[in-house]
């Protein structure tokens, strides 16, 4: 049992289902208190020391089920009586099928013997070694070699050459079919047990690396996933730096504060205060083109401002193309999927006008900036050669703390054609080339990152 | 010896960790309906000896299953509640720092003649340490909730409540205290446990807990009840209503909980609702009692608003 344990843990662990040494530990000790012969109670009971959280109760749920179904056998039934018939015997004899485990098991129909040589093989055969969906036909020969398919094919040949081993040759034929059937179908859950989850965590790694705006946007499949993962990057930020107001100080006494308490005790410090340092949270302004020119873009920056919009208190979203508008209202009161929509569809897909856009922002909404905002703006600086409105940037850039520009595109286009991302560069602090969601995490980390470093 | 013997026989009898079933049972006889899962992982927080990490929406009933193992096994509670700023003064020990001070301010004149007669300044410096120690000794020392479970020789709840509201540096420090139930304080040396206390910590998720914290405990995510389980609950927690009501109402609740609400209702809301339209005498509900009575199970304007034109529809819907 405790192999089965250990394999179940690395299942759990392709997964995404964290378990640590500790935690396996744990769940052997579980098992034995509370025993196997109850299903459900051993599920809960691994239930509570694998499991972690809410989505990985679900996830284990899943694999829990895959990895402890064991459908029975669907062999085919002995038809009639093959015991006792004589002529059969002498075949079986004559064949060899008499001697091999295998073929009787198969003749018997014995689901239960098969399915434990099935087990035993498996093992030999490191079938739960799969990584790849390309291994599959080669592990599940393997399997049945292990299994002795070659004994019983043999056998099949030596009846079938006896003039009354027909029968039994047909009847063997149909066993090693049906076992072959069961052997891909156990290799296939072993496959989806161990190897599935990899191949996500590979596509997830992938997608982070990936050109936001590459030729032909995201694949359509990937999107979900896509998402997914921004979400996951957004909590992660939010997380790290969302909580942080009061790090309280202790061990730095406050004397003037002391003092001026101990007055009413004749002088006494009865009462000690102690300084505190306030740490403050982040305040965003993020402004997001979402013209033609970066639109495939422009769905992922909406969908990771989307996210970081449910998890940081103080954030204030605006989207442009030909002018702008604050989309407060719409990141909170729609879903993801919804507000990226009804943003698209009212303000995007026009011509970019950064002078109009920052006008309006300057006429409605310049009281959004104080000294502890950092701006962001995701854009490519392409203005359709209107007049970028420089003396708008530079006013933002004195009201607020941080203006940082990410560009999709690489640092070699700007200033080409009609962009103007070099005039703009001397307004902010940080002009960076982010094409990615791996780099549009990690420059987030570093905006949030400056609020809780002094 | 025989009296020993069947003493703790019957000891075993009662004892409600002995199987999940009676505990299941034993949690219902103090008040909790608790599903398998509930049970099979407080079953094994008593027998691996590990805390246990409670999450769900707000009023699923997380610090109620605390509360009621406490009622069940007949030991004390002590309750943490965590928020931002909790550091080891509140949650570990602090000196009584204004006593020490007042005994100081006292005896000062005291100490002035002990140590007048010293001869020397050596001589009058060791008489001064044998007096320091006396000033960080347990009578000035002012025990928090941590301190105190650990102290209780017969074991008690510990409820550590809303975990993830405090920082990560607490979370850190509470990590001795779980492992090894036990926690160093520099002046007195290191305090065990004699009986570990059954801790119980819960989290609403505002914050994702760090992974050296969860490995140490088991956890248990109590999810929204199926409609059974919750009937079963509000029958306990409400005696006296009609069963009737209790179908209708909760699957008026079970219908309430598939719209797209900012808060949808929980368990604890249920439960008042229950209890309000026992107070107004309701034998069924109807459409006007339910508008009247809606801002006991929704928390929000919006979301009044956004069922009360509706009721009559989630009403007929079963």
């Amino acid at each position: 049992m405790q192999e089965t344990l250990e394999q179940f843990v690395r299942a759990l662990r392709a997964a995404d289902v964290r378990v640590s040494p500790a935690e396996a530990i744990d769940a052997a000790k579980a098992a034995r208190a509370v025993g196997y012969a109850d299903r459900a109670l051993f599920k809960d009971a691994l239930c509570a020391t694998l499991a972690k959280s809410a989505d990985e109760v679900v996830r284990f749920d899943q694999t829990f089920e895959t990895f402890f179904r064991r459908d029975p056998f669907s062999l085919l039934e002995p038809e009639g009586d093959p015991g006792p018939d004589g002529e059969d015997r002498d075949a079986a004899e004559a064949s060899g099928a008499a001697a091999s485990e295998l073929a009787q098991a198969l003749l018997r129909g014995d689901s239960v013997t098969l399915a434990q040589a099935m087990e035993q093989a498996g093992e030999r055969a490191q079938v739960s070694e799969i990584r790849l969906s390309t291994q599959r036909s080669r592990l599940t020969r393997r399997l049945l070699e292990e299994m002795g398919i070659g004994e019983i094919e043999r056998i099949i040949a030596n009846a079938r050459r006896l003039p009354n081993g027909e029968g039994l040759g047909d009847r063997l034929d149909r066993g090693r079919r049906a076992l072959m059937a069961e052997a891909q179908a156990y290799v296939e859950r072993q496959h989806e047990l161990y190897a599935s989850g990899s191949g996500r965590q590979l596509r997830e790694e992938m997608l982070a690396k990936k050109a936001l705006n590459a030729d032909g946007g995201i694949d359509p499949v990937d999107l979900a996933v896509m998402q997914a993962l921004v979400k996951k990057m957004a909590k992660r930020l939010a997380d790290r730096y969302s909580r942080r107001r009061h790090k309280a100080n202790r061990g730095h006494l406050d004397v003037r504060k002391t003092l001026r308490k101990s007055m009413a005790h004749d002088g006494i410090p009865f009462e000690i205060a102690w300084k505190i340092k306030k740490v403050d949270k982040p305040s965003i302004v993020a402004i997001c083109d979402v013209s033609k020119s970066v639109a495939a873009a422009a769905q992922f920056l909406l969908t990771f401002l989307y996210s970081l919009n449910e998890v940081v208190d103080r954030l204030d979203a605006f989207a442009f193309s030909g002018r702008m508008i604050c989309v407060n209202d719409i990141l909170d009161d729609n879903g993801v999927e919804g507000a990226i929509f009804k943003v698209l569809s009212t303000i995007g897909f026009q011509q970019t006008d950064y002078g109009r856009s920052l006008q309006d922002f300057a006429e409605q909404h310049l009281d959004r900036l104080d000294r502890h905002t950092t701006v962001i703006f995701l854009g490519d600086g392409r203005s359709n050669f209107a007049d970028p409105r420089l003396d708008i940037m530079h006013m933002i850039q004195q009201r607020s703390r941080a203006v940082i520009w990410l560009n999709p595109e690489p640092e070699s286009y700007w200033g080409q054609g009609d962009s103007v991302m070099h005039r703009y560069e001397r307004f902010t602090h940080v002009a960076k080339h982010c094409n990615t969601l791996g780099q549009l995490e990690r420059i987030i980390e570093d905006v949030l990152r400056t609020y809780s470093a002094h | 010896m025989t009296l020993t013997i069947s003493q703790t026989a019957g000891a075993r009898a009662a004892d409600p960790f002995a199987s999940v079933d009676a505990l299941v049972e034993g949690l219902a006889s103090v008040g909790y309906i608790a599903s398998r899962r509930i049970a099979t992982a407080l079953y094994m927080a008593a027998n691996l000896q590990k805390p246990i990490l409670v999450e769900g929406s707000a009023g699923v009933g997380k610090t109620e299953l605390a509360l009621s193992t406490a009622r069940l096994i007949a030991k004390p509670l002590i309750r943490m509640q965590c928020y931002e700023g909790l550091d080891e003064s509140k949650a570990l020990y602090e000196w009584k720092y204004g006593k020490q001070l007042l005994y100081t301010q006292i005896l000062k004149d005291r100490m002035g003649e002990q140590l007048s007669d010293a001869p020397t300044m050596d001589a009058a410096m060791d008489r001064l340490h044998g007096m320091g120690d006396l000033f960080f000794s347990e009578p000035f020392l002012e025990p928090r909730p941590l301190l105190r479970a650990l102290r209780e020789d017969d074991g008690c709840v510990l409820l550590i409540d809303e975990i993830d509201k405090s920082d990560e540096a607490f979370e850190a420090f509470l990590l001795e205290v779980l492992s090894a139930y036990q926690v160093s304080i520099p002046e007195l040396g290191v305090m065990v446990a004699k009986t570990p206390p059954l801790v119980f910590l819960t989290s609403n998720n505002v914050r994702d807990l760090g992974d050296a914290l969860k490995r140490r405990c088991l956890h248990l995510h109590i999810p929204l009840p199926d409609a059974a389980l919750e009937q079963r609950i509000v029958a306990t927690r409400v005696p006296g209503i009609d069963a009737d009501l209790t179908e209708q109402l909760v699957a008026f609740v079970q219908n309430l909980r598939t719209i797209d609400l900012r808060k949808p209702p929980s368990i604890s809301e249920t439960v008042d609702w229950a209890r309000a339209l026992v107070l107004l005498h309701a034998g069924s509900l109807d459409p006007v009692m339910v508008r009247d009575t809606l801002n006991v199970i929704l928390k929000f304007e919006q979301d009044v608003a956004a069922v009360e034109p509706q009721i009559v529809e989630l009403m007929a819907r079963r």
